[in-house]
């Protein structure tokens, strides 16, 4: 027997990011806490007034939001530059974040902080980082990538971005906005469903499913141009897209040949390959991190549930034996656990399967819980939920620990992915 | 009704009903299909409602009265296969296909919420092909049907229980205009 553990939630600590502008797409809500919250103490920084865009006010709600830290209040001490620092007025903080900001002649804003080990005494960062005026968001998530990866070894995931679909009524919406729901772009808005976005490793594509001509045809849109081509538009349903790890290929799923079948195809569309043989439903392929494995939903058992085979082709091997029903599987980052929906007793939850001790843990309390996917830490998972009847957003941390909702202003959210690493 | 049979005339109809529930969020706007508009002129050897004009020959699948009114097939949960209770009603539709090769259908699978949106596109269109497989064991040509998947992307009823799910699992016989 497979043994189910809950993960409670330590804490009740529930912050409403209240100080965000009125134009956030999203409202965020954070339930839960880390083992052991760090007291982190971040300082205005000098002329950070000035900016329309508080860049301390996102370092904070970004560090706030993953749940490792717990934000002091500065009360009123300034100190700008190290040699303000009074260590002995910070009992209790074990980090120290302190800067300014500058607003040069060409627009350009450049912020110069400094992350400092208030127990140690010692400075851990000293940088400078500077975009245009318009990206003032993205230095201050830059910013919170490099506290966050210094003072906890993992690197961080503020500065990536989410895809997901708005529904309002008839109207669907393809977003892809940062990882805290600001800086939305709709990259595609029809009158019909749109199903399973997937980001190419690099993040500079999208594969998805559109049914604007009537039925589910596969597409891969650039995000720097916009432009796209048609991967698979075969007789039926063309659906499920996900990417190799080294972009080449993408495994799609066709009914072409008769029931739901998973192919693989480069992502113009050429040198189309059948990977799966059986007579049910083979669906929602994701590939191993190294490539050599892809996880599946299959039916073939009698119930929808997990299985693995080689990409090479070659027999499954069924990997969830729990009961009800099990979908939507993806690999960690590191390659030692998935992430999956399990539905049982009418309720869906998120969780996570161990290759090493093929054990399932429950993430979630159960819901209209779905379509998880890690960020590219590995340490938060992103997922489709459901609350005062709308569809939304909701994370919650690789150890069950940490939640979030973000609520949109409008409409429904579906189909939430999370996107890689970008280059810097 | 025996259940919600869609009679061609009575979609619009019924559409509207189907949006008093709170919140349906989609799929009321497809078009009727393109039958609903059509003028029952056509010679017909389909015999005519008692109650309709003299002289008007009536296409039987116009008739609110005849098996041919009923366009949704229902399932259970995850389940593919056509019931008994639908068989007729798909064989009708067979035969009239078989007698009439001009013209063409459109068959929509649907699902449940329950099971992940890719599993439910690939159900919504296992339920297509099965009353595909009916029709041409009945007489219709592979030519005349286009089977397609909406999945749980398209709900008739939007709740989180089985008055609703039980709508949502369907396969919806369109005729396409000739």
């Amino acid at each position: 027997m497979m043994r189910m553990k809950y993960l409670r939630c330590w804490g009740v600590l529930m912050v409403l990011c209240g100080a965000l502008p009125a134009h956030a797409a999203l409202t965020i809500e954070i339930i839960g806490a880390g083992e052991r919250q760090m007291p982190i103490a971040i300082v205005p920084f000098a002329g950070d007034q000035k900016l329309a865009q508080s860049i301390v006010a996102v370092v904070s709600a970004d560090l706030a939001r993953s749940g490792l830290f717990r934000l002091v209040d500065p009360a009123g001490r300034t100190p700008h530059e190290p040699s303000q620092v009074v260590y002995a007025d910070w009992p209790g903080v074990e980090a120290l974040v302190i800067g300014s900001v500058a607003v040069q002649k060409n627009g350009r804003v450049e912020v110069k902080f400094r992350l400092l080990d208030a127990v140690k005494r010692t400075e851990l960062i000293a940088q400078a980082v500077s975009a245009k005026d318009d990206q003032v968001r993205a230095i201050a998530h830059r910013i919170a990538d490099l506290i966050y990866e210094k003072l906890t070894g993992d690197a961080g995931v503020f500065s990536t971005r989410i895809a997901y679909v708005n529904r309002q009524g008839n109207r669907n919406r393809l977003v892809v906005a940062d990882s805290d729901g600001y800086g939305e772009q709709a990259i595609l808005s029809i009158n019909e469903p749109i199903m399973s976005p997937a980001w190419s490793p690099d993040g500079s594509h999208l594969a998805y499913v559109s049914f604007e001509q009537g039925r589910a045809v596969v597409y891969v849109q650039s995000l720097l141009t916009n432009q796209r081509v048609v991967v698979a538009n075969f007789r039926g349903s063309n659906s499920s897209p996900a990417w190799s790890p080294d972009s080449k290929q993408l495994a799609v799923v066709l009914t072409r040949d008769g029931g739901s079948q998973i192919y693989l195809v480069r992502p113009d569309g050429r040198d189309l390959r059948r990977l799966t043989f059986g007579g049910g439903i083979d669906t929602e392929p994701n590939f191993s991190p190294d490539g050599q494995y892809l996880l599946f939903t299959s039916n073939r058992g009698g119930s929808a549930q997990i299985y693995r085979m080689p990409v090479e082709g070659g027999s499954a091997v069924r990997m969830t034996f729990e009961g009800g029903n099990n979908f939507s599987p993806r690999h960690s980052p590191d390659g030692r656990n998935f992430v999956f929906a399990h539905l049982s007793n009418g309720r869906f939850y998120i969780a996570t399967h161990d290759f090493a001790t093929r054990q399932m843990q429950l993430l979630t309390r159960g819901g209209w819980e779905k379509r998880p996917s890690f960020s590219p830490n590995g340490k938060m998972i992103l997922f489709a939920s459901e609350a005062q009847g709308r569809g939304i957003l909701a994370t919650v941390s690789s150890d069950g620990r940490v939640k979030q909702r973000m609520f949109p202003q409008a409409g429904d959210i579906r189909e939430p992915v999370w996107g890689p690493f970008l280059k810097q | 009704m025996k259940k919600l049979v869609m009679g061609v005339l009575l979609i619009n109809l019924l559409a509207a009903c189907a949006t008093q529930k709170p919140a349906v969020p989609v799929s009321e706007t497809q078009p009727a299909p393109a039958a609903a508009v059509q003028p029952a002129t056509a010679p017909a050897p389909a015999p005519r409602m008692p109650a309709a004009p003299a002289a008007v020959a009536v296409d039987p699948l116009n008739d609110p009265n005849s098996l041919l009114a009923n366009r949704s097939v229902y399932y259970p949960h995850d389940v593919d296969a056509v019931q008994d209770a639908d068989k007729p009603a798909v064989r009708a539709h067979a035969s009239y296909l078989a007698e009439h090769p001009n013209r063409t259908v459109r068959l929509e699978g649907h699902a449940d919420e329950r099971g992940s949106s890719e599993y439910n596109l690939a159900l919504g269109q296992r339920r297509a092909e099965g009353v595909k497989k009916m029709l041409l064991l009945g007489g219709a040509k592979d030519g005349q049907i286009e089977t397609v998947s909406y999945g749980e992307e398209k709900p008739k009823a939007s709740g989180h229980d089985e008055t609703s799910w039980a709508q949502n699992r369907r396969t919806d016989i369109q005729y396409n205009a000739r």
